[in-house]
């Protein structure tokens, strides 16, 4: 073991997006000795994509808003499968989340008293999103960066890891390599944070970059953590989808905050026609009040185009599929309407979605204040994830935590738009504090080298195996990834069945074997191939989680449908969470958990929020 | 389907070259795109920076036709695709491989920097009060993505080689969002006078020219703070009041 660099902390944390750098900055106030390691360069993971909001009831626009309706709006848009006390830490503590990010400089935009303004946001009651522009998540990592920059963080930039270390049932350290040289490292911790983010990259079209390949998921899988509601995966409603090289890119929902609507190739606005029974009462129903309630009338009701993210991804596709679509497979969102509503709509579009116009101005030279964009939806976020402790975040793994998107429990079904960034601050604040009090409650034990040397050699097998098979078909990493996303969009996208299940586990059974001995060319240093290849690993196991807890939820709720079973439950049963396990045998093993029965006070509100 | 030839710089800090491409180009294709299938068909170890590929994140900046540019965002169809199409790493900092230049010292600079210090919360609950028009210009400097194409562009250190005595227009813009945010508290004109080296900036407007997040980068960063160091240090009546007041 002498021959690789070692690393000694008392809290690693993987990942450095919100959650991560959260945690970070959390782990360090005391004066423990602090960890971070990301794949990419600082400041650049995928919270800088996030574009509407972070979701916190300060009650600086409407004052009727409170913890309580948060809450309220979670659990419904999360079908009642989420963790009612996550849920709940959620909403008390994000108001305190958002106000300290400005105490570190964050700037949001401003209301006429000079506080924080806040955003309408689908599936949320009042207006709650915290934004600057359209480029709320800049601002967020931005701020958490250059604070945590002056913590005595010890950062590793373009860095991967490849495997969890344990010592008995305790984890105990991480194996990885650094980008540049492709030089191995080994870190020690008495406590792992995961903050690894999404899953985004098993799939064809996506919001994702390279780096969501499902990385924390696999990590905590394969250590024995359990993975809860893999087959909630969220697409989200508007991506682009002209021209093809765009295809997946995000289009804020901030767009039909201020006002965009959705019609089909018949100029009609088909939100109206199905508005779904837990929302008939808080939808509006008609153009005028709609319009009404994007402008901040408080006594209007939401159009239906701020109804949750799964409804309106379903609506689309139901558009394209019965031939009403727009040119390019998708349907329309046309915010340049609003000119008939108000003067000088084109310099207030601009001002209010500035990285909109831009996206759309410069990749598909098109201008958004003058006609009407193309959108489909795009893999966009897993509700799904690492099962943790409510309070502290620890997995069943003695050490591990995990916060954010690649941990589980806040969303339930259906992801409410805002709650992501609400949910990285709060959470990856409290596995940081959780982490940090476990590493100084136990001692450090030492590594077992044996184990380090396999993974070692399997890291490297890609540049030992055969070019060729000599059955002719092609090997490289890319290659498999693309099959792999190509059946994952196929057969595990929005609409599923038992058949295009069944038929995805057996493909990806099928592409494990190939990734088995995928090849890679070149040699260690910053080789994409051969990076490409090390994260089908994950993306596999990812895919099979998805595909099976898809297969095992027979009913379609929330992001999850299946064409066999639309009912919302299976008759008799009541309501459950999928949890997935790696068995003894190695196999990956499924069960149902009910979901816990809510605390009386917390039903009191849910039921009075109806 | 037309075709395009690209000439990608390869190799490491030890030896490095043009290597040609020929490639497919479709409808509505950026740089990155092309880029991306070259590696996936052709030259699967080739290293290029990338994440967002919607230009938010500033990782993917590069040379291309020798004009610093975000590969995500430059379109093909505003390349001429009968000559080869030149695509190189940011010169202005050390080669790590093919595309990939080695940023490492902007992050050792921002970190030396004073941080931002805030005033006392305004309001009980801890929090601030601040007009929406006394934040419009820290806003547009906080739009900054961090490309650092602006440093890749600057003469100072692409020529002359000052990256000890002088922090580029980046910092500048980062320098000028805190001096400038309305409930920060730290004074920061003397390092930009001494270490950060704004005397060197000689107003040529090239970091302005080349921000993809269309940041007035000289004219609304720079050009005020340096009037904030003449004020303070060159001012001549408060020069005399400083040599009266020892």
């Amino acid at each position: 073991m002498a021959s690789y660099e070692t690393h000694e902390y008392d809290v690693l944390i993987i990942g450095a997006g919100g959650a991560g750098l959260r945690a970070a900055i959390e782990a360090a106030t005391g004066d423990l000795k602090v960890g971070l390691v990301c794949k990419s360069l600082l400041g650049k993971a995928h919270t800088v994509m996030a574009e509407g909001g972070v979701a916190a009831a300060l009650a600086n626009v409407d004052e009727r808003d409170s913890w309580r309706v948060h809450f309220a709006d979670t659990m419904r848009g999360g079908q009642y499968l989420s963790n009612a006390r996550m849920a709940e830490l959620h909403a008390k503590e994000s108001p305190d989340r958002v106000r300290e990010l400005e105490a570190w400089g964050a700037l949001f935009d401003r209301t006429q008293d000079g506080g924080i303004l806040q955003r309408n946001f689908g599936g949320h009651q009042y207006p709650r999103l915290a934004h600057v522009g359209d480029r709320t998540g800049l601002e967020m990592i931005r701020a958490l960066q250059d604070h945590g920059i002056h913590q005595g963080i010890e950062v590793h930039m373009e860095n991967t890891v490849i495997s969890l270390l344990k010592t008995g049932d305790r984890v105990s350290g991480a194996f990885g390599y650094e980008r540049e040289k492709g030089r191995f490292k080994i870190f020690t911790a008495k406590s792992i944070v995961l903050a690894t983010g999404g899953i985004g990259k098993a799939y064809k079209i996506t919001s994702n970059s390279w780096e969501y390949t499902g990385d924390g998921h696999s990590l905590a899988y394969h250590a024995g953590a359990e993975l809860i509601d893999m087959e909630f995966v969220q697409f989200h409603p508007t991506g682009m989808v002209w021209p093809p090289s765009v295809r997946g890119i995000l289009v804020t929902e901030g767009v039909r905050g201020e006002g965009g609507i959705l019609t089909n190739s018949e100029g009609k606005r088909f939100m109206f026609d199905d508005i779904p029974e837990l929302y008939v009462n808080q939808t509006a129903d008609n153009p005028e009040e709609g319009w009404l309630y994007t402008q901040g009338d408080r006594d209007a009701r939401r159009p239906p185009e701020l109804l949750t993210r799964d409804h309106v991804a379903r609506c689309i596709v139901r558009e394209v599929q019965e031939g009403r679509g727009s040119p390019h497979g998708g349907v329309f969102l046309d915010i340049a309407w609003i000119k008939e509503k108000i003067p000088n709509a084109p310099e207030h579009i601009r001002r209010k979605l500035p990285s909109m116009y831009h996206q759309f101005k410069e990749l598909a030279e098109i201008d958004i204040t003058a006609e009407p964009m193309e959108v489909g939806p795009t893999t966009h976020y897993i509700m799904g994830g690492i099962r943790v402790d409510a309070d502290s975040q620890m997995t069943a793994v003695p050490g591990l935590f995990a916060a954010g998107e690649c941990a589980a429990g806040l969303h339930g079904a259906n992801r409410l738009g805002g709650n992501s960034l609400s949910d990285l601050l709060v959470f990856g604040k409290r596995a940081g504090e959780y982490a940090a009090q476990f590493a100084m409650e136990n001692a450090s034990v030492s590594l077992d080298e044996s184990e380090i040397e396999t993974i070692a050699a399997h890291t490297l097998k890609p540049f030992e195996n055969p070019a060729d098979d000599g059955s002719g078909e092609k090997m490289g990493p890319y290659d498999i990834q693309a099959q792999l996303q190509e059946k994952m969009q196929d057969l595990v996208g929005i609409a599923r069945s038992q058949e295009s299940l069944t038929q995805a586990l057996e493909e990806i059974q099928n592409l494990r074997e190939k990734a088995e001995n995928v090849h890679a060319i070149g040699n260690r240093e910053y080789n994409a191939g051969w990076h490409t290849a090390l994260d089908l690993d994950c993306l596999l196991t990812v895919s099979e989680a998805i595909a099976l807890a898809a297969l095992e939820r027979r009913a379609s709720i929330g992001a999850h449908s299946r064409d066999d079973y639309p009912e919302k439950e299976e008759s008799g049963a009541s309501k459950y969470n999928t949890i997935i396990k790696k068995a003894d045998d190695g196999a990956m093993e499924i069960r149902r958990h009910p979901v816990d029965e809510l605390r009386t006070d917390l039903k009191e509100i849910i039921d009075e929020m109806g | 389907m037309a075709k395009a030839t690209f000439r990608i710089w390869r190799g490491n800090a030890e030896g490095a070259q043009f290597v040609n491409y020929d490639t497919e180009v479709s409808e509505g294709m950026v740089v990155l795109d092309a880029i991306h299938r070259i590696q996936a068909e052709q030259a699967n170890d080739m290293a290029v920076r990338w994440n967002c590929k919607a230009g938010k994140c500033g990782s993917c900046s590069a040379e291309i036709n020798g004009q610093p540019k975000l590969m995500c965002m430059t379109r093909m169809n505003a390349l001429p695709l009968d000559v080869p199409i030149t695509v190189e790493p940011m010169r202005a900092f050390p080669l790590i491989k093919d595309l990939v230049a080695d940023v490492s010292w902007n992050f050792r600079v921002k970190e030396k920097m004073k941080p931002f210090t805030p005033r006392p919360p305004d309001a009980e609950d801890g929090t601030w009060r601040m007009e929406q028009e006394d934040i419009d210009h820290v806003q547009e400097f906080r739009k900054c993505i961090e490309c650092f194409l602006c440093q890749d562009v600057c003469h100072v250190l692409r020529e002359h080689d000052l990256h000890d005595e002088f922090i580029g227009p980046r910092f500048f813009v980062y320098a000028a969002s805190l001096e400038m945010h309305p409930i920060d508290t730290e004074n920061r004109l003397e390092e930009l006078k001494d270490s950060d080296g704004i005397g060197y900036c000689n107003i040529t407007k090239c970091c302005t020219k080349v921000c993809p997040e269309h940041i007035t980068i000289t004219d609304n960063a720079i050009i005020p703070l340096k009037e904030r160091v003449v004020d303070q240090f060159y001012d001549p009546i408060k020069k005399l009041f400083r040599v009266f007041s020892r």
